[in-house]
């Protein structure tokens, strides 16, 4: 057991799940309430200084309680370490919280968790699709979903009349 | 600024500061890429701009949950399609270290050799089509030139320019050309040239400069924050190259120089890959003088199909080659995360492997997935042709944006 995560579980005592590091790649497990407290945590404190978000994406594990596990990768610069964060989240309550306080990448990562795994993330700015188009039925990369499913054919969309993205009230301010 | 409706209220109704939307592309002339913007326009400035990429999503992470883990390495040519033989690395990297199993010493350095070539040709794009963009046609068609010596060489080593399908797992296909060396120094001396050519085309020429310094700035913090990676971190002046700092391969016994900016603006991230030109020829060159004889892929039957010596005359090799084509190379269960320096930056792997043959899930972490995140606040209070020269800076390849 590495000595990074045993001090975050030493911090967070029952909020960490799970903490383990496997084929070399130090990994916590967070509980979904607490997810936003530990990344904050760990972005911030100068012992840890997880300074990038160098990834977020999701797992769908078809099958099990609970179903997804949202994994972010986390990158330190002046420490040089790297360090997974997972949070599951359950299949019923398909939410988790939304990193875009604490980096701006999280924005469009998150979004693509959206379209991909519709899991939906609270507190997130602007939760819309980013890869596939607003009319895409279902979410492509969850297990269920059949890699041959063709999609119903959209009638086109008017730019002027019905913009994509949605004009939103004083955003060209 | 005041908004139309505000200026109405005070009666004075001007309509020159109307705000106009423009949705460019998603195939535009001036953009190489699939993509469209969104643009809210004050006269020519960006007042706000919603980039919309996916217009090249081939599902690309869902086909590989569909074949085994070797069928992978032909989607991966297809994400950076400007470099793809560091895409087959990345990749090759990151199953070995789910396996627990490394490539032969000479493959390593084979694999190090391809991707420095591949870095150069990336760059040799980018840089080319920047010139391009502004103008400054003759650029591109030199620079297309550079690029063309060094394709005819992965064509002798792997038997197509782009689609190169080159790594296994546990090594690479085959062993270099007899010659590779001495066409590669040669190839390394015109692309030297021409590159000395350029840097007189560009790098003090006035309109040049003028359209691409101080243009699409941005800070170390944002940077960092949008987890910007590769050449447009470092023209902020961060140090941050995988290479360097988690060292893959064998990089950490070459010698070479990681090139930083300090402004962070579009010029920065031009001298930035116009200098890692040259450093990657410096790598590629101790590359070749520090290899030595030995096999290429590793001898395991588990993992490395067997001589075809052996498939025709002997019951184990049939079996082995029957069992690594038909039910797949099977990784252990468990999940990995490995990242290699991309043309464009850190190019990561996540792969979850449930221990049968066909992968669980493969995630590519894209490195211009996050410029292309920066670029709506980038653009805004730059001018409507600014788009053309920050977007060919962030480098923007569809293949790997969208996936």
């Amino acid at each position: 057991m590495g000595k990074l995560v045993d001090t975050i579980r030493e911090r967070f005592a029952d909020k960490i799940v799970d903490a383990h590091d496997r084929q070399g790649d130090e990994t916590v497990v967070v509980a979904r309430d607490h997810a936003l407290e530990v990344y904050r945590f760990l972005r911030d404190d100068p012992e840890m200084a997880f300074d990038f978000l160098i990834d977020l994406t999701a797992v769908d594990y078809f099958g099990k309680t609970p179903r997804f596990e949202v994994v972010g990768h986390l990158f330190s610069l002046p420490k040089c370490r790297r360090l997974r964060v997972k949070v599951p989240v359950d299949e019923k309550d398909c939410r988790a919280p939304s990193l875009s306080s604490l980096w701006k990448s999280a924005n469009w990562l998150e979004r693509e968790v959206f379209d991909m795994f519709g899991i939906r993330f609270d507190g997130h700015p602007d939760l819309r699709r980013i890869l596939m188009y607003p009319e895409f039925e279902g979410h492509a990369l969850r297990k269920d979903y059949p890699h041959n499913r063709r999609q119903p054919i959209i009638p086109e969309r008017d730019p002027v009349e019905n913009p994509w993205p949605p004009r939103r009230l004083g955003a060209a301010r | 600024m005041t908004l139309p409706a505000e200026r109405a209220e005070m009666g004075t109704p001007d309509r020159s500061h109307e705000i106009m939307e423009l949705q460019m592309g998603p195939s535009h002339p001036a953009s190489h890429g699939t993509i469209k913007f969104n643009l809210k326009l004050d006269g020519e400035t960006i007042v706000d701009c919603d980039v919309e990429i996916g217009y090249l999503h081939r599902g690309f992470e869902k086909m590989c949950e569909q074949g085994t883990w070797t069928q992978v390495f032909p989607y991966t040519d297809r994400l950076n399609y400007a470099s793809p033989l560091i895409n087959n690395v990345g990749f090759a990297l990151a199953a070995e270290k789910l396996a627990g199993i490394q490539a032969p010493e000479r493959a390593q350095w084979i694999r190090m050799l391809t991707s420095e070539i591949s870095r150069i040709t990336d760059h040799l794009t980018c840089l080319g089509m920047a010139g391009v963009e502004v103008g400054a046609f003759t650029v591109g068609l030199y620079t297309n030139e550079a690029r063309e010596y060094l394709y005819d060489l992965v064509e002798t080593l792997t038997g197509a320019r782009l689609t190169v399908s080159y790594c296994r797992i546990g090594g690479v296909t085959n062993d270099l050309p007899a010659q590779f060396g001495e066409v590669l120094a040669d190839r390394f001396a015109k692309i030297r040239a021409v590159l000395a050519d350029c840097d007189k085309l560009l790098t003090r020429n006035r309109i040049f400069v003028d359209r691409m310094s101080g243009v699409g700035r941005l800070s170390q913090e944002d940077a960092i924050s949008y987890s910007l990676t590769g050449p447009l971190l470092r023209a902020t002046g961060v140090n941050y190259d995988v290479r360097k700092q988690c060292p893959y391969l064998f990089y950490d016994q070459v010698d070479f120089e990681v090139p930083l900016g300090s402004r962070g603006d579009n010029y920065d991230r031009f001298l930035v890959r116009f200098r890692e030109i040259e450093q990657s020829m410096r790598i590629a060159e101790q590359c070749l003088a520090k290899m030595s004889a030995g096999p290429v892929i590793v001898s395991d039957s588990r993992f490395a199909l067997p001589p075809k010596r052996d498939v025709y005359n002997s019951i184990e090799g049939l079996m082995n080659h029957f069992k690594i084509v038909i039910e797949g190379i099977k990784l252990p269960a468990g999940e990995t995360y490995l990242a290699v320096e991309g043309a464009n930056g850190e190019l990561g792997f996540y792969l979850v492997s449930d221990g049968s043959g066909r992968p669980y899930r493969v995630r590519v972490r894209p490195p211009c997935f996050f410029g292309m995140a920066s670029l709506s606040d980038v653009l805004k209070g730059h001018m409507l042709a600014d788009i053309v020269t920050t977007f060919g800076m962030i480098n923007m390849i569809g293949g790997e944006c969208d996936r």
